[in-house]
């Protein structure tokens, strides 16, 4: 990040952790063996996945075994869908406000999408009747720990007495990609058979991710070829990647209870600085309701394309819901299926937490957020 | 100055954006994403706002994208498929222009402290008196000074068109030199929304029920049916059901109400006058000689224009009810106004 800057996007990505970096580079240079291959240099390479694997299974409460390394969130989730339902047959199930990658998943097989309240939460009666009523069987539910945009966190093991009583024999996934800095993983892995994760959420780099899939989850490889993820998933080992993001994942599982509470504050005390300072801006998710990195709003009275326009100039990074390929902000699905209308969500704001922020970002950008919407709302910008 | 120069990743606002910052204009890109469904066309595509992004990383600006699509879809798709459910033949270009380019974007332009939004059009703003009125580009063949008609005072006052005193073979030319990658792109041709597989007909199809017409001659003789009266324009002489190896006939008028499409000779489509509606001024409205232009690139032909009715000096081609009917001064270099051809 470059002087000045004013970083409130981590929901999108968050800085590498500088440990992380430092553990790519052997990987990068003269550890580049094959891990796959047969000699003693692919030996040690190997070493370090499996000690990697060993890792991460210890702060997701799970076996080594279950650890699937994938090229990040997305190859993770959509290994979920489209492997369960490809081996399992049946349909898979989502709430409307999950992430692209299972929600087009889900969609691209026909799967049930079904609703959520107004803060974002599955609605646990939906789902029972779902659930007991679909004309094809459910084979896979896949419910986000916390949702990317509102930061909302999800009752996992509710939702998983609701599919167990309903649909015992369905495979429980979750898309814990959003989680990792604040809910304790262990904590949710024995609700579910499907995690995902992805590296640079957390401090790792992009390009990485994890599939958490429990003995006895079947699911179709969506990549075939060497078998190197014991047939789950093929492709030479992202070495580098998987060893930064265990490094990154550890350090995130050891600071994760002193971090929620530093930036609830810091969050809790941005959100009432926008408050204080602005008419008509309300809290999207109330804060108990939500992880403490998430503080979206909704802003009456301007465009949030324009706002950003006028935050970028101010050197303060923030979003609006996500983007499509062309780079334009696309009205949020999220908003919509919490019953936002339509000219509260043209306001709607992200601003995400992280590891690196600080009071005075806080500070910064309250002044600036103020400062553009105050301009926005009396109209031409001084 | 400021300014928000609009990238649609073609080659004429590629050039547009370059000869701002040679001028020493502080200058930030925006492309508008527009229509959101299925589009082959080759404009506002994708691949389009990558081509504007990096000409805009190649000329060392800020590049941005608004999504309008919404404001697209009121102001310019569902009109146009309103207008063909009644009989019209609009021109969604210039809705586009009049609406997004020139409304919406320059609002925006405006509230976020720009000074003026540019755009790659064929045309130049130039003061006649202490008026600004829209000049024709200086290459005749490429001029777009009818498509940009709509301009007046307050819109003159903060727009700029920095290609529009180069020809195409000058901008093409400079892009060349500059190494942008939009140097040798073909222009783009037909409306963003409908795709040259489906065509006109796809489009229409599936959002307005068809009404079979029936084809008659001036006397009222039943010469045939047509699938889709939506689909007819006034002027039109294929497609319209009648066998070959006739005469050549031409729809010279359609009954919406009675689902009745008139044929004639050539001879038949000639008035002596126009009716223009939705009339607007570059500055005051103009009774008088002027020369009068109905299509993007048809000739401006002289008459005197009255209130709403334009009186050809020789009887012209009747005008689809629809098209955008153009001003321009006598001596056919600069906008008066425009309108709607009734």
């Amino acid at each position: 990040m470059q002087n000045g800057y004013t970083y409130l996007d981590h929901a999108a990505t968050t800085p590498m952790r500088a440990d992380a970096v430092a553990a790519m580079l052997p990987f990068l240079t003269e550890q580049f063996a094959n891990p796959s291959g047969s000699h003693r240099f692919a030996r040690q390479v190997r070493q370090s996945i499996d000690e990697a694997r060993d890792d991460i299974a210890d702060v997701l409460g799970c076996r080594p075994g279950e650890v699937i390394f994938t090229s990040g969130g997305t190859e993770a989730d959509n290994t979920a869908i489209f492997g369960t339902v490809d081996r399992r047959g049946g349909v898979a199930l989502c709430p409307a406000v999950e992430h692209h990658a299972v929600l087009h998943a889900v969609e691209a097989r026909n799967g049930l999408v079904i609703g959520v309240d107004a803060i974002g939460r599955v609605d646990h009666e939906a789902l029972a009747s779902s659930l007991a009523t679909a004309a094809t069987p459910v084979s896979i539910v896949s419910v986000m720990a916390v949702n990317n945009e509102v930061g909302t966190i999800t009752d996992l093991a509710g939702v998983a007495a609701i599919v167990r009583r309903n649909a015992p024999t369905a495979s429980i996934h979750t898309d814990a990609v959003q989680a990792a800095n604040w809910l304790d993983l262990r904590a949710i892995t024995p609700h579910v058979d499907l995690l995902s994760l992805s590296a640079h959420k957390f401090g790792g780099p992009k390009g990485v991710g994890i599939l958490m899939a429990r003995a006895g989850s079947a699911f179709a490889p969506l990549l075939v070829g060497g078998g190197q993820e014991r047939e789950r998933r093929s492709g030479t080992h992202n070495v580098a990647g998987i060893v930064a993001m265990t490094v990154a994942l550890r350090a995130t599982d050891n600071e994760r209870s002193a971090e929620n509470v530093r930036i609830a504050r810091l969050r809790d005390c941005l959100v009432d600085g926008l408050q204080d300072g602005l008419e008509d801006v309300t809290e999207t998710v109330d804060r108990a309701h939500k992880v403490a990195g998430s503080a979206h709003v909704c802003i009456g009275g301007i465009e949030n394309e324009a706002l950003l326009y006028l935050l970028d100039e101010a050197e303060v990074c923030a979003s609006a819901a996500s983007a499509c390929a062309s780079g334009a902000m696309e009205p949020s699905h999220v908003l919509a299926a919490m019953g936002v209308p339509n000219e509260r969500a043209r306001g709607a704001l992200r601003l995400t937490l992280g590891r690196t922020s600080t009071e005075a970002d806080v500070a910064r950008a309250t002044t600036v957020i103020i400062d553009a919407v105050r301009r926005l709302r009396t109209g031409r910008a001084a | 100055m400021k300014v928000l120069m609009a990238l649609s990743g073609g080659v004429d606002s590629s050039v547009a954006a370059a000869e701002l910052i040679d001028s020493g204009h502080h200058v930030v890109g925006v492309t508008m994403r527009l229509w959101g469904g299925e589009s082959d066309t080759g404009c506002c595509s994708v691949a389009d706002v990558d081509d504007a992004r990096r000409v805009a990383q190649q000329l060392g600006i800020d590049h941005l994208v608004f999504n309008f699509t919404d404001d697209f879809n009121a102001h310019v798709v569902d009109p146009y498929v309103q207008a063909h459910s009644h009989g019209l033949t609009p021109n969604p270009c210039i809705e586009c222009n009049r609406h997004l380019k020139f409304e919406r974007l320059s609002e925006r332009a405006d509230l976020l402290g720009f000074d003026a939004v540019a755009t790659g059009h064929h045309a130049r703003v130039e003061g006649v008196g202490d008026r600004l009125f829209v000049h024709r580009g200086a290459d005749a063949a490429k001029d777009q000074s009818y498509v940009v008609h709509m301009l007046a005072q307050r819109e003159l006052r903060r727009t700029l068109f920095p290609v529009g005193h180069l020809t195409k073979a000058q901008v093409r030319q400079r892009a060349s030199d500059l190494g942008l990658r939009t140097a040798a792109k073909p222009d783009s041709q037909d409306v963003c929304f409908i795709t040259q597989t489906g065509g006109r007909e796809a489009f229409l199809g599936s959002r307005i029920p068809f009404r079979r017409g029936t084809v008659v001659d001036s006397d009222g003789a039943r010469l045939g049916d047509l699938p889709a009266i939506e689909m007819v324009t006034v002027g039109q002489r294929r497609g319209i059901g009648l066998p070959g190896g006739g005469p050549k006939r031409y729809v010279t008028a359609i009954d919406r109400t009675t689902a009745t499409v008139v044929v004639g000779d050539e001879a038949d489509l000639y008035v002596p006058q126009l009716l223009v509606d939705r009339l607007v001024w570059a500055d005051q409205p103009y009774t008088g000689e002027v020369l009068v232009q109905c299509s993007a690139h048809g000739a401006a032909m002289p008459a005197r224009l009255d209130g709403h009715t334009v009186h050809w000096q020789q009887p012209q081609r009747c005008v689809a009810p629809g098209q955008s009917v153009v001003f321009y001064d006598v001596g056919n270099s600069y906008v008066l106004g425009g309108g709607i051809a009734a």
